[in-house]
């Protein structure tokens, strides 16, 4: 979109092109509107949550583990949407992924390694396909993933069922320690300096009158450091253009030489991968694999992206805004808990309050896109 | 759609009928025929257990049973079923009454037609309406209020209830049971089916409340995380933790003594007993007067390890 022009202009500056300041620049990205969104919903919650621990580092860490792992899914929508295409088999993708690794290794006495390996090669297979077919027959992606959503969902269970009798398979856990591959999705990560907050008495305790935060859990890291990589693709590779310029005109790009169809596959592959990262993190997070796990994330890391500030249509988005969209999530959906309204309302809570926030992120772009 | 049913269901009912006529000349002396229709899909662990303990009593008295089920869970399907079993005039008739509307008119053809019949598992407060003889299972109300009694008697004073399928009328009724139970004294959680999402839940609703000392789960799918999320926080001797059903992982917990009791509807017994009730009725007339509660039945750490291997077995 924005760096076309980087490569002509090695002497850092087109004649052509008038200067746009700073501010202005920004005020114009994507994210702009979920900045915003998020500063609201945190307001809201110092406001509504006050002195109930929402904030303390315990809270903070409750909520942002389940925003990582939206985060994770929501990274790969995003550079989907923005390609002009969804993914509607995710949350099905993370249950058949948890299915097939525990299924290997506890039925059949795979090391976990190879297990996860067979997870993530099925994932870009199912990713493939998904593309394959989106390009091969020019059906809307929603309508071939949304196939996918049952298929996917009816192997797990099928599966499972065949092969042990049951939807949940239990037991992993014991598998994970010593697993070179089950390292990266398990755990936390700055323990030491958690340690060290603690002996100084800047971490609280909990119910249990226990210090609370041990360390960072794996799954946040996953969610930043996907982030990250996914900003720098998008804003800083030609690949990134390429993503922009499919889903801004597929025809355009394709004849201006952008392998549309190739972006687009490896966009699919991108998002069943992420499912799998997902799928594994909590395999190991709860030593369980269970059919019914994902449940509507693909619904819900679409309403992250869309939170995030991309469009529905594609072309335009941005994975900081899928990471902030992810962000007013979790804690939207932990913050209830704070609030002290009544658990029965759960839904309509969360629901008005994500409602507010693209309102209010909408409201804000386009006071700023106004602004020129 | 439900005329096409019928019609089906009523050349069934003909074919069957038509064929039938030797047999009630024969009755005197062969074993008596029940008929036994469920709404649980064949593969169903928990369903395999009502049919193992069926035909456990069938082969004990001599009798022949025929267990039918449809494939997947479909009241429609389920109904042609019922209404072919009683076309077909066995000696007795069990069935899972879970939908009155599809089943209470099956029910009174019937015991209209002189079939004693049992329910078993779901709808025991309505199938006595419709002409059934008796009920064979568990009320899900009750088994909440002893899971509350249960956690009193181990000192709780303020319960927790982790509901998460809030509209699923079985498992509303188990934390309704519960907070009546606790006098009022206890709360319901409502939260969604992701491990991570139940997990931090509790954690965050605990650190809100807490004078909550006791937590009951509905099942495996709340009972993991639960433990979970104590285990990290160090807390699992502190609070008394309680879950409904039986899985591989909750009496693996239980035997370790991270669970402190899990509840069991004894459904082995769902499937026995009806048929050696409908063959004492077939005999001699003889029918119990109440219904019969086969759960809740309490697993702890003293009969955990004996559960596992019953639950091998295919009893528990």
């Amino acid at each position: 979109m924005n760096t076309m022009t980087q490569t002509r202009s090695p002497n850092g500056g087109d004649e052509r092109i008038t200067a746009i300041p700073f501010w202005k620049k920004a005020l114009r990205r994507p994210e702009l509107g979920a900045v915003a969104g998020t500063i609201l919903v945190i307001a809201f919650f110092l406001v509504a949550a006050s002195g109930t621990g929402m904030f303390t580092p315990a809270g903070i860490m409750n909520f942002l583990e389940v925003s990582a792992q939206l985060g994770i899914l929501a990274t790969a929508a995003a550079l989907l949407m923005i390609g002009g295409e969804f993914d509607l088999s995710i949350g099905s993708m993370v249950g058949l992924a948890g299915i097939v690794i525990a299924i290997p290794t506890m039925e059949y006495g795979w090391p976990l390694w190879a297990a996860l390996l067979l997870a993530f090669a099925c994932a870009v297979l199912v990713g493939w396909v998904n593309g394959y077919l989106v390009n091969r027959t020019g059906l809307p992606s929603f309508i071939v993933t949304l196939a996918f959503l049952f298929i996917l969902r009816g192997l797990a269970i099928g599966l499972s069922r065949l092969l042990t009798g049951r939807t949940q398979i239990g037991g992993i856990a014991e598998r994970i320690p010593g697993d070179w591959f089950a390292a990266l999705f398990s755990g936390e990560v700055g323990s030491g300096l958690f340690a060290w907050l603690a002996a100084h008495g800047w971490i609280g305790t909990n119910f249990a009158g226990n210090p609370v935060v041990t360390g960072i859990p794996v799954s946040i890291v996953w969610w930043l450091a996907l982030t990250a990589i996914a900003t720098w693709v998008l804003l800083c590779t030609p690949y990134g253009n390429w993503i922009f310029a499919s889903g801004g005109d597929a025809n355009a790009a394709r004849n201006s030489g952008v392998p549309v169809r190739r972006v687009k596959i490896s966009l699919f592959i991108f998002t069943a991968l992420s499912a799998t990262v997902f799928a594994s993190l909590q395999v190991m997070d709860t030593g369980s694999a269970d059919t019914i796990r994902g449940l509507l994330k693909e619904l819900e890391a679409i309403i992250a992206v869309v939170i995030g500030g991309a469009l529905l249509t594609g072309g335009y988005g941005s994975a900081i805004g899928a990471a902030l969209g992810a962000l007013i999530f979790g804690m939207v959906q932990m913050g209830i808990f704070y609030t002290g309204v009544n658990t029965d309302w759960f839904k309509v809570f969360l629901g008005v309050m994500l409602l507010v926030a693209v309102l209010f992120n909408n409201f804000v772009r386009k006071k700023a896109m106004e602004s020129k | 759609m439900p005329t096409l049913t019928r019609r089906i269901a009523g050349s069934l009912a003909t074919t069957l009928l038509l064929s039938l006529p030797a047999l009630p000349a024969l009755a005197q002396d062969s074993p008596h025929r029940f008929v036994m229709v469920t709404h649980g899909v064949p593969s169903d662990p928990f369903w395999t257990v009502v049919k193992n303990g069926a035909e456990a009593a069938a082969d004990e008295i001599g009798a022949e049973l025929e267990y039918r089920a449809p494939s997947t869970f479909d009241m429609a399907k389920m109904q042609q079923l019922a209404e072919a079993a009683v076309a077909s005039d066995p000696d007795g008739l069990i069935l899972s009454f879970t939908d009155e509307d599809a089943l209470g008119k099956v029910v009174r053809e019937a015991t209209d037609n002189g079939i004693p019949v049992i329910t078993i598992n779901s709808g025991g407060d309505l199938s006595k309406q419709y002409g059934a003889l008796l009920h064979v299972g568990q009320s899900e109300y009750e088994a909440g209020q002893r899971a509350a009694e249960k956690m009193q008697e181990m000192g709780v004073e303020k319960g927790l209830c982790v509901n998460h399928e809030q509209g699923n009328q079985g498992l509303d009724q188990r934390c309704e049971g519960f907070i009546s139970g606790f006098d009022g004294n206890a709360d319901q959680l409502a939260t969604s089916h992701d491990p991570t999402e139940i997990r931090n839940a509790i954690v965050a609703y605990l650190n809100q409340h807490r004078d909550i000392d006791g937590i009951l789960t509905l099942g495996s799918l709340t009972a993991d995380p639960m433990i979970q999320a104590m285990q990290d926080q160090g807390a699992t001797d502190q609070f008394v933790l309680g879950t409904f059903d039986l899985s591989p992982i909750i009496l693996e917990a239980v035997d370790a003594g991270e669970l402190d009791f899990a509840i069991d509807q004894q459904q082995y017994l769902q499937g026995y007993l009806p048929v050696i009730f409908l063959e004492q009725y077939a005999e001699h007339g003889l029918m119990p007067a109440g219904d019969v509660a086969t759960g809740p039945a309490f697993v702890t750490q003293d009969n955990a390890a004996q559960v596992i291997e019953l639950s091998k077995q295919g009893i528990r």
